[in-house]
């Protein structure tokens, strides 16, 4: 041992013995992770994050968050002697006169942009593969806090500039709370402190977008992370898996080294996008007045769906007691998106409930072989799909010669029809996938090679799939419709009959599997 | 384009042979729809009193003679040259006074024009139907207002005297003859604008940065994300 090696021994052994660390490293450091291309979605919204507050740090240095208006008297001259707000400016400031200031402000747009991807590929990855099941179903609420919050950080982070665009998006957000009946112009008049647009709302989201939030999201994240930790990530069935078990690598070294370099190549990409491509040019948008306006206004993509939402409302108010309700902005800004998001929280509840499933699962489904869950999320898909193309309604009118109007039209009857068309296309193609599987188990792999039969018949030779790929086509478990119940065996009434009587009607209405092959079947192979 | 016949207009002689000349084109090309004496028919209005400046607008970006009677006239490859232009407009302005085509008053846009106040003006005016930066936007119905990346100075002029279609007419008690000058000078940069931050992705907005992220952000990590999960086996 050199002497260097001999010092460093000599460090950890006296940091171990008053911390106990060493037992709790190696515990902890030889934790095991499963490895699947789809874990690593997380990761990127994780890693999104990190660049996010690095780029948002520098951006704090330069950044004026005041609606005082000053005179522009920057580098960019089709601006200059205008009227503007100081965080208007400032943001010119930042993308002309710093160095490094515009590559720091397009590498923090696209990573937020970046980071709501992630954050809801990942949420589709966890849902589609039943991961939010117990005990897991806190963290799926965390996810649906995470998600909800990042749209409304990304929301307060792009009005910050207080350019035209974001503007015009912070005027919709007024409507928005205008539109609560009672309450709205009173919470209005406390958000803005005073009437639109006023010289306090810049300020106040200034704080609530570098300081609030981003410490809900620090704690919410260490939360959803130590959960994962604590609970053990899950896995993809196959050979050796088990829900007692998880096959993986072991944290340090394989893990971290990946995970390390990981970060770098979505620090990366994130770049690569930022010194390549414009996002939100402001400098193009102008400053913000409110009477101005400009066409085809659109926000983020993760509020499009809203705007969207908003744009093919069609135009409902009534008046009661001197009160207008302006329902075209209530439901689709509002409602609908209450329930949407509410309805995903518990939807770990709601499925236990129908499927009376109280296990606890580890192992992942295959998202053909929980058709219904699987057909709902490729509904609720269909439905933010539909309202997130009406929110570029006005773009994809002039750039495929469509009239406005007719896409609104469109947007409305799809919204409604399109959903329940991909429930059950997608419940079929899951129940076809299941056939394949059985038939792959059965009769073998189609090798495409033909083979002569003596009476010249030609057949196509089947080759036996491996007995790795046959447990992943047949380990999962296939309950039958749940019975409606009337009483348990003590002969204790069941209660709330109604309930009970719907989730059986629903469970039987919905049972429909192809049946997994088992044992007998195998045998009845062997036989042939 | 059309800027080189109007010199010619000075001189009367010059003036009746072309007013003759645009009457014949006139009766060749936009009589079976604007009639024969220009005073409007059942498909088109009467161009009485809708001056030159409507003619050379309309005529020189190619709008007239309409191609099909679809929502909107669209901007197109001229019919006519530069010479047959101004001769329909000269006969178009002898039937009636109306508004001159502004080669004079654009000329010196250059000098007399603030680019910086012509985007305000522009902001306040245009913005909510050509949007920011001038690349048009859906209007009601399937009609449009067009990008502007390609109109000169003189159509701009014209358009805002004119009022084509859908777009309403800025007098100039509403926008003065200095600031539709400063207009000029600031779509006239906005066409030239560099791309400062990288491809410019259209310049529509949070649309196409949408789309980009989608494809080739996250399109990409996952690609690489595919590549280390098989690498690692
Ligand atoms: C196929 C029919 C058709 C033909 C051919 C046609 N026009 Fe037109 N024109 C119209 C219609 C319809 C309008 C009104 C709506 C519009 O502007 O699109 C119009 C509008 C105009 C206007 C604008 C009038 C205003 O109120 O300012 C001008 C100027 C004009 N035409 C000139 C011409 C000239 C010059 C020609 C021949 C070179 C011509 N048009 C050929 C159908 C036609
Ligand atoms: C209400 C919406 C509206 C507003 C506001 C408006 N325009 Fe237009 N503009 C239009 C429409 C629609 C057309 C297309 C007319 C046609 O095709 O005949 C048009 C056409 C034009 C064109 C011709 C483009 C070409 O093809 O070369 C120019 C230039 C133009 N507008 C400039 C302006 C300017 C400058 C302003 C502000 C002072 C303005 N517009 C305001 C709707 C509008
Ligand atoms: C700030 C945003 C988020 C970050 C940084 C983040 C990060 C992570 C990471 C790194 C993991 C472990 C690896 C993985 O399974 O991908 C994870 C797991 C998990 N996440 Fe997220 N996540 C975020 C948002 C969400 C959202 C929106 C949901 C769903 C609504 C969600 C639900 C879950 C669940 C249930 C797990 C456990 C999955 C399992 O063990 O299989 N997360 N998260």
């Amino acid at each position: 041992m050199s002497s260097a090696e001999k010092r460093a021994g000599t460090v950890a052994n006296y940091v171990d013995e008053r911390t106990g660390a060493a037992k709790w490293l190696k515990k902890n450091l030889t934790k095991v992770f499963p490895d699947h291309w789809s874990f690593m979605l997380g990761e990127v919204a994780l890693y999104s994050f990190i660049i996010l507050l690095l780029t948002g740090v520098f951006l704090t240095f330069w950044f004026d968050p005041s609606q005082r208006e000053v005179l522009y008297q920057g580098a960019y001259q089709p601006l200059s002697g205008i009227k503007m707000s100081a965080a208007y400016a400032s943001t010119l400031n930042i993308s002309f006169d710093v160095r490094g200031g515009l590559l720091m402000r397009q590498i923090h747009h696209w990573a937020a942009l970046l980071f709501m991807a992630a954050i809801v590929a990942h949420l589709m990855r966890v849902f589609f593969t039943g991961a939010f099941r117990k005990p897991r179903e806190f963290n799926w609420i965390i996810g649906i806090g995470l998600l909800t919050l990042g749209i409304v950080e990304g929301f307060l982070g792009y009005s910050l500039p207080d350019d035209l665009l974001s503007g015009t998006g912070i005027r919709i957000a007024e409507a928005i709370i205008q539109a609560i009946p009672v309450v709205g112009s009173y919470l209005s008049f406390f958000a803005f402190g005073g009437p639109f647009p006023g010289e306090s709302f810049i300020p106040r989201i200034f704080t609530v977008h570098v300081l609030l939030l981003p410490g809900i999201f620090l704690a919410l994240i260490t939360a959803h992370l130590m959960l994962v930790w604590y609970q053990k990530h899950t896995q993809y069935p196959g050979p050796g898996r088990t829900e007692k078990n998880v096959v993986g690598y072991p944290l340090m070294p394989v893990y971290m080294a990946k995970a390390g370099g990981f970060f770098f190549i979505v620090f990366g990409v994130t770049a690569f996008l930022a010194a390549v491509a414009s996002i939100n040019p402001i400098w193009l948008y102008g400053p913000y007045t409110p009477t101005q306006i400009s066409a085809g206004s659109q926000p983020d993509w993760y509020m499009g769906w809203l705007d969207g939402l908003v744009r093919m409302a069609p135009n409902l108010e009534s008046h009661i007691f001197n009160h207008t309700i302006s329902w075209n902005i209530l439901i689709p800004g509002l409602i609908v998106p209450g329930i949407l998001f509410t309805g995903m929280a518990l939807y770990p509840f709601i499925e236990s409930w129908l499927t009376n499933d109280k296990r606890e699962h580890h192992l992942l489904d295959r998202p053909r072989n929980a058709p219904n869950r699987t057909a709902l999320g490729a509904m609720s898909l269909a439905f933010i799909l539909v309202t997130l193309l009406n929110g570029g309604n006005d773009l994809i009118a002039t750039h495929f010669a469509l009239s406005i109007n007719q896409i609104t039209w469109m947007s409305r009857i799809g919204v409604l029809v399109l959903p329940p068309i991909a429930f059950v296309v997608t419940k079929r193609l899951c129940l076809s996938l299941q056939r394949h599987d059985r038939d792959l188990v059965l009769h073998g792999r189609e090798t495409g090679r033909l083979q002569l039969l003596p009476h010249g018949e030609f057949v196509e030779v089947h080759e036996p799939i491996s007995e790795a790929k046959a447990w992943v086509l047949t380990q999962h478990d296939q309950p039958p419709a749940l019975e409606f119940v009337t009483e348990d065996e003590a002969g204790v009434k069941a209660p709330r009959g109604a309930l009970n009587r719907l989730r059986a009607r629903m469970s039987a209405a919905t049972v429909e599997q192809i049946p997994r092959v088992e044992g007998n079947d195998l045998k009845e192979i062997e036989h042939h | 384009m059309a800027s080189a016949g109007t010199q010619k207009s000075a001189n009367a002689l010059a003036r009746t042979t072309s007013v003759d000349e645009g009457r014949q084109i006139f009766l060749r090309g936009c009589s079976s729809c604007h009639g024969i004496n220009a005073e409007g028919g059942d498909i088109a209005p009467s161009l009485i009193g809708v001056g030159a400046a409507s003619v050379d607008f309309q005529v020189g970006t190619g709008r007239m003679p309409l191609a099909d009677m679809s929502q909107q006239a669209a901007r197109k490859r001229p019919l006519y040259n530069p010479e047959q232009v101004a001769a329909l407009a000269a006969y178009v302005a002898s039937l009636a006074p109306g508004p001159e085509i502004p080669n004079q008053v654009v000329a010196s846009y250059e000098r007399d024009g603030n680019t910086a106040q012509g985007g305000e003006l522009f902001r306040t005016n245009c913005a909510m139907c050509h949007n920011f930066s001038g690349q048009g936007g859906a209007l009601s119905q399937g009609k449009y207002a067009p990008s502007l990346m390609g109109s000169t100075p003189a159509q701009i002029y014209e358009a805002m005297i004119t009022g084509p279609q859908s777009m309403p007419v800025f007098g100039d008690k509403v926008i003065s003859p200095a600031d539709k000058l400063s207009i000029i000078k600031w779509i006239k940069a906005a066409q030239n604008e560099p791309n400062l931050g990288g491809a410019s992705l259209g310049r529509i907005g949070p649309v196409t940065e949408g789309l980009l992220v989608w494809t080739l952000g996250l399109g990409l990590l996952i690609g690489i994300a595919v590549w280390l999960a098989t690498k690692a086996r």
